[in-house]
């Protein structure tokens, strides 16, 4: 199913979607409106179709994606810059589904930077694709600090190297000096990158 | 009890006082954004500032299962000052948010042609998009400020009853009470308002229109008075249906219209509020 369908069969009125949709694709600057309104048109409920979004995330990445390219890139700065944060994370979920951008990897960064759990696994997901090694790597250990289940990171053990695997160790290290415990994914993590080595 | 608070300045709480809140009962709040007690000199303050109440901020409270939400402004202290005045231009964006129940805190300080411009301006935005306001009386010539404020909301055009007119006291709670608009009164540890006067306040105007706030900031204040103001009406014989509609019902009516609240999952099941626009989601 896709993006689309998987959010109407949760609707019981696709009116103002639809309506909003064919807007942003005609006049793009509409978005600067549409966008947040949309949880409080559709709804912010947890889409049983797919796992992980709500109604206002699923709506959202919908009208970006309709979003015509040259639009896109005077847009979606600005949506992300003054985003609430439910407008942020969609941002971040609809990365991978736009034309890459150089856009992409300072929107990440600064997610990254943030302190709200929701944001860091949202650039952790598929989106992080578009982070730089060194980047990606802290954020993973910043998802370990923060308690963030490591099943919210994309493609972890494909791209997991060496480098994580001594920055975990080092953190596995301190943890039970201090007599504190590691999360078991995380440990779990460090023991497969270890197994591969070896 | 259930409390709702209808204006607290979470950004010069601790987190310390988030768990006292939760632990007294308080489940939903509302951030009006104000100075900050430093005076801010660019936009980019600003925007980050109200970056911090549709973001950072309800994320620290959803810690203790409080419901946040704001109003957004330029308000009247900073309005005065010509490098701040660019505000104005931003606040559009912000006001479309999901969070954001009210224009606010708008009104005066010092009474300035500026703050006049300014505040007018303000009550057109939230006619514009929707929005009730929210609106501070000035702490020095408090009666003839309130008269100006009253008549200010009067030309504007917007709904009194989408107005509440803030920090109100005994010498000025009369005018705002014929006007239409809410009134608000912030509980103080010392000076402005206790809550055994506010309790006398009640009991000659009723409950109508009536919005009981901390207006916690950076000064002595303290989170906790709208409790102690539930308790003070408890022993003067107030019913515990009163205080629920002091305490949570009013504060859910008035920014209930802006069909942004979103306190949902937060209502008890016998609730008697009835209005629909605080469900979530839905047309
Ligand atoms: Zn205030």
């Amino acid at each position: 199913m896709n993006l689309y369908d998987s959010l109407t069969a949760e609707l019981t009125d696709t009116v103002w979607l639809d309506t909003a949709l064919e807007t942003v694709a005609r006049q793009p600057a509409a978005v600067g409106r549409l966008f947040p309104a949309a949880g409080r048109r559709c709804g912010r409920w947890a889409l049983a179709g797919l796992p992980g979004w709500t109604v206002d995330d699923a709506a959202r990445v919908l009208l970006l994606t309709r979003l015509p390219v040259e639009a896109l890139a005077t847009e979606l700065e600005p949506l992300y810059r003054y985003g609430d944060a439910a407008e942020k994370r969609a941002v971040l979920r609809a990365l991978p589904l736009l034309p890459a951008s150089e856009a992409f990897e300072p929107i990440l960064l600064d997610a990254l930077r943030t302190n709200d759990t929701r944001l860091v696994a949202a650039a952790l997901g598929p989106a992080a694709a578009s982070l730089p090694d060194a980047a990606w790597r802290q954020g993973v250990l910043k998802a370990v600090f923060m308690g963030l289940p490591l099943a919210a990171v994309a493609d972890l053990d494909e791209r997991a190297d060496a480098e994580l695997a001594t920055m975990l160790g080092g953190l596995v290290e301190e943890r039970h000096a201090a007599g504190r415990a590691v999360a078991e994914d995380a440990t779990a993590l460090l023991h497969r990158l270890q197994e591969r080595v070896s | 009890m259930r409390i709702f608070d209808p204006h607290i300045h979470m950004t010069s709480r601790t987190t310390d006082d988030y768990e006292r809140m939760a632990a007294a009962g308080v489940r939903a709040l509302v951030e009006p954004a104000f100075w900050l007690g430093q005076p801010r000199t660019s936009v980019g303050s600003f925007t980050d500032y109200f970056d911090s109440l549709v973001g950072w901020e309800p994320f620290r409270a959803s810690q203790f299962g409080i419901r946040h939400h704001c109003t957004i402004a330029l308000n009247p202290k900073e309005a005065n000052d010509p490098r701040c005045r660019e505000v104005l231009q931003v606040l559009p964006r912000y006001l479309e948010k999901d969070g954001v129940v009210a224009v606010g805190e708008i009104g005066y300080d010092s009474m300035t042609p500026e703050e006049d411009e300014v505040f007018a301006a303000q009550l057109a935005l939230a006619v514009e998009h929707d929005l009730p306001a929210m609106v501070h009386t000035p702490h020095r010539d408090k009666a003839r400020g309130t008269d100006r404020t009253i008549a200010v909301v009067r030309e504007s055009g917007i709904d009194p009853g989408r107005v509440v007119v803030d920090h109100l006291n005994e010498v000025t709670v009369a005018r705002v009470a014929e006007s239409g608009c809410w009134m608000g009164f912030s509980i103080y540890p010392d000076t402005k308002m206790t809550p055994s006067r506010m309790v006398a306040i009640l009991q000659e105007h009723g409950l109508d229109r009536v919005l009981v706030n901390s207006a916690a900031d950076w000064g002595r204040s303290d989170p906790l008075l709208t409790l102690r103001t539930g308790e003070a009406m408890l022993a003067a014989g107030f019913t515990d249906d009163d205080v629920d509609r002091v305490l949570w019902r009013n504060p859910v009516e008035f920014y209930g219209q802006s069909k942004r609240l979103d306190v949902s999952d937060l209502l008890d099941v016998d609730a008697t509020f009835e209005g629909n626009s605080i469900l979530r989601g839905g047309s």
